[in-house]
């Protein structure tokens, strides 16, 4: 008998899990604050750890690193966080759409890159031809196309075949590397540099240089809030990402919904390529992007595909890859250190959503007994 | 030139043969890990520290050094390393049913991150001129090469004059494929990839089945970073030279058609495309730069045609990506 009991102890286990019937938005948000700010602290105590310095200090470093001496009213720091804001929160911008619609477009680097090698192309070859209107003009025009068709191949064949769009995407970008590598070693005489270009440069606004970029991507943010909320084809999307049998029964015609969301999140990816190099850079190399195609994945899916939260998911990333990156260097460490502490604290907001969609039911001591 | 052009193309291959071997048996258990590339780069930095401790605890000398425990020490490190990122891997996506997509891109930005941040501090430590960290002594017990190579001729060259690594990689890859097909845990690893549900039903443990394929998957994918840095790189690493080898590995996973054996050809064709700007005469270097995107032209040619074809056998596992709930059916 004795055995007996113990066999069955043995078997039962100390907890289940069980799907939790939906919380509501405040909860869902507490979870996922409350995890963010254990990140934050978990990068700070990690940080003290390999620097050893104090909390105060460390938090300090990296303060002052993203918006510099704020209160003494200097805003340049502030604008440049802005800006890196501004980038990476396009392109997780134009990523959305394509997730919505569960098209897993990990091609945001290239597509960025072709769109910003049209500007560039534009800027050094138009350059001293047309006036400056005019070739603002064409280098918007451009880069939306390149980054549209970088989008549409992969797309045709989606919608055509079912070619898996992952793997797709993810070669389109290493295409596109090795096209502006090829274009770079041309036009820089062999050196892998091209030196800015004067031409075709985004208006400085007061003494700004990043203001167009930010604007621009404020705009976007809006638009495609609206997009994906109140208009016909955001329904279509998310209609299409649920079920795309469901999308064939009332009427949607899936293949084109596929190629025309990919050619919007191709072109607004170009966007983002022209803001890199006519708003930032006057230059390309083949780390322009500099992998920023991936995190914004993770934004745009962190997100839960509202641009506003996306936004503020932004501001925390890039705060701690420039803030993390800070600490890092002034103890001559290298600056891959933020990396390690962006990724640590995504995973920990992956891990999170476990606990908003399911919950642990421990096993009662008394039940246990029965 | 031939047989050295296809040496080159076998070393440049094996990394690739690695992590696609195991990319293959973790796809099998209905699991995409992205975080392969982040993986391989941690397989590789975790070497470098292990051999690293090793050389500096011999202070630096050969002769002091043992070739078993010189081997063994980065061997172990490497895969200890890689195991570790594979259980982040499987605990949030198995046991947490976190994205897969999601959880496999975080993991390769947290891997490589700590590949360079490693990397960096390791150069720091050494206070090198060269930003680069070299450990041509342990890389030599790695490439030692049986005796009679050069005897034979171009034939032991192409098949005997490579590092242990590399017949390694092959004979795992052998054997994931025997196992995969021809055993029951590979049949109960196919089922539980194919339709989890229909296997949890037959009493197969799924949630152990995708932990262990996960594990020793990213364990093999380690090891292609280790041959990386010992073989290919002569026991030098340098912060990203590892490049996007990784992510290559995923594509030969679908190029080989989630066959271990296919892989290994596979791999090779992958090495001798990504060297094949080297070989061939009177390219200017800006249009080698255009040769360089030859194995990713060919992987998306190959992802065309098998996904026109639609054989059954030739499909990635039912359920990959899927997370599994039992109570939700």
């Amino acid at each position: 008998m004795k055995d007996k009991a113990v066999a069955k102890k043995k078997h039962e286990p100390l907890f289940h899990v069980v799907k939790r019937d939906d919380l509501a938005w405040w909860q869902v948000w507490l979870i996922r604050g409350f995890t963010i700010v254990l990140g934050v602290l978990l990068v700070i105590f990690f940080s003290m750890m390999i620097t050893g310095k104090s909390f105060d200090k460390t938090f300090d470093i990296m303060f002052r690193g993203v918006f510099g001496r704020l209160m003494k009213g200097s805003t340049t720091m502030l604008w440049k966080y802005l800006q890196e804001i501004a980038i990476l929160l396009s392109l997780a911008l134009a990523l959305t759409p394509a997730f919505k619609m569960k098209f897993w477009n990990c091609g945001a680097e290239g597509q960025a890159l072709m769109g910003g090698l049209a500007s560039i192309m534009c800027m050094i070859e138009l350059g001293d031809r047309l006036s400056y209107p005019v070739l603002i003009c064409v280098i918007a025009i451009t880069s939306i196309l390149a980054g549209a068709i970088w989008g549409l191949i992969p797309a045709i064949f989606k919608a055509l075949f079912g070619t898996n769009e992952t793997l797709f995407t993810l070669m389109m970008n290493y295409i596109a590397t090795q096209i502006i590598a090829y274009y770079v070693y041309i036009k820089g005489g062999g050196s892998n540099v091209i030196n800015p270009v004067e031409a075709g440069n985004f208006p400085k606004v007061g003494n700004n240089d990043y203001f167009v970029n930010i604007v621009v991507v404020a705009a976007i943010t809006l638009i495609m809030y609206i997009y994906l909320r109140s208009s016909k084809q955001g329904y279509e999307i998310s209609v299409v990402g649920e079920s795309q049998n469901t999308a064939r029964y009332i009427g949607i015609n899936v293949k084109k919904v596929i190629i025309r969301t990919m050619v919007i999140s191709g072109a607004l990816c170009g966007v983002t390529g022209m803001l890199l190099v006519a708003g930032k850079d006057h230059s390309i190399n083949v780390n322009s992007v500099g992998g920023q195609g991936f995190t914004a994945i993770l934004i745009s899916w962190l997100g839960q595909f509202n641009p506003f939260i996306m936004a503020i998911m932004t501001a925390i990333v890039v705060f701690l890859r420039i803030g993390v990156a800070k600490v890092a260097d002034t103890a001559l460490l290298n600056s891959s250190f933020s990396e390690i502490m962006v990724g640590l604290v995504i995973l920990m907001l992956v891990g999170c959503e476990f606990f908003v969609r399911y919950s642990i039911k421990f096993k009662r001591k008394k039940e246990a007994k029965a | 030139m031939i047989v050295q052009f296809l040496c080159r193309a076998i070393l440049l291959g094996v990394p690739i043969l690695y992590g696609s071997t195991g990319e293959i048996i973790t796809e099998k258990s209905g699991h995409l890990n992205l975080g392969i590339p982040g993986i391989m780069y941690v397989g590789a930095i975790s070497g470098v520290v292990g051999s690293f401790l090793y050389e500096n605890a011999c202070g630096n000398d050969i002769e002091k050094m043992n070739a078993a425990l010189a081997i063994l020490i980065p061997l172990l490190s490497s895969i200890v390393g890689a195991v570790l990122m594979g259980l982040i891997y499987s605990f949030l996506t198995v046991t947490l049913h976190a994205n897969q997509n999601v959880t496999g891109l975080a993991l390769t930005t947290l891997g490589i991150g700590l590949g360079n941040f490693l990397g960096a501090s390791l150069i720091s430590i050494t206070k090198s001129e060269l930003p680069s960290i070299a450990l041509t002594k342990t890389s030599s017990f790695f490439s030692v090469k049986a005796p009679f190579a050069d005897k034979l001729g171009p034939v032991g060259e192409l098949l005997f004059s490579h590092d242990f690594l590399t017949y390694l990689a092959i004979a795992i890859a052998l054997v994931a494929s025997y196992v995969l097909n021809r055993t029951r845990v590979g049949l109960n690893l196919r089922a539980v990839g194919e339709n989890p549900a229909t296997a949890d039903a037959a009493g197969i443990r799924v949630s152990k089945y995708k932990y262990v394929a996960t594990c020793i998957g990213s364990a093999i994918a380690g090891l292609g970073g280790l041959q990386y840095v010992m073989a290919y790189a002569s026991g030098v690493w340098s912060n990203n030279a590892f490049g996007d080898r990784g992510w290559l590995a995923i594509a030969l996973v679908i190029f080989a058609l989630w066959k271990p054996s296919i892989a290994i050809l596979g791999s090779f064709l992958f090495g001798a495309l990504c060297n094949a700007n080297n070989y061939i005469q009177g390219l200017g270097a800006e249009t080698q730069e255009l040769f360089k995107m030859l194995p990713y032209v060919v992987t998306i040619i190959v992802l065309i045609i098998t996904s026109m074809r639609k054989k059954r056998e030739y499909q990635a596992p039912e359920s990959l990506g899927l997370p599994y709930f039992r109570e939700e059916r």
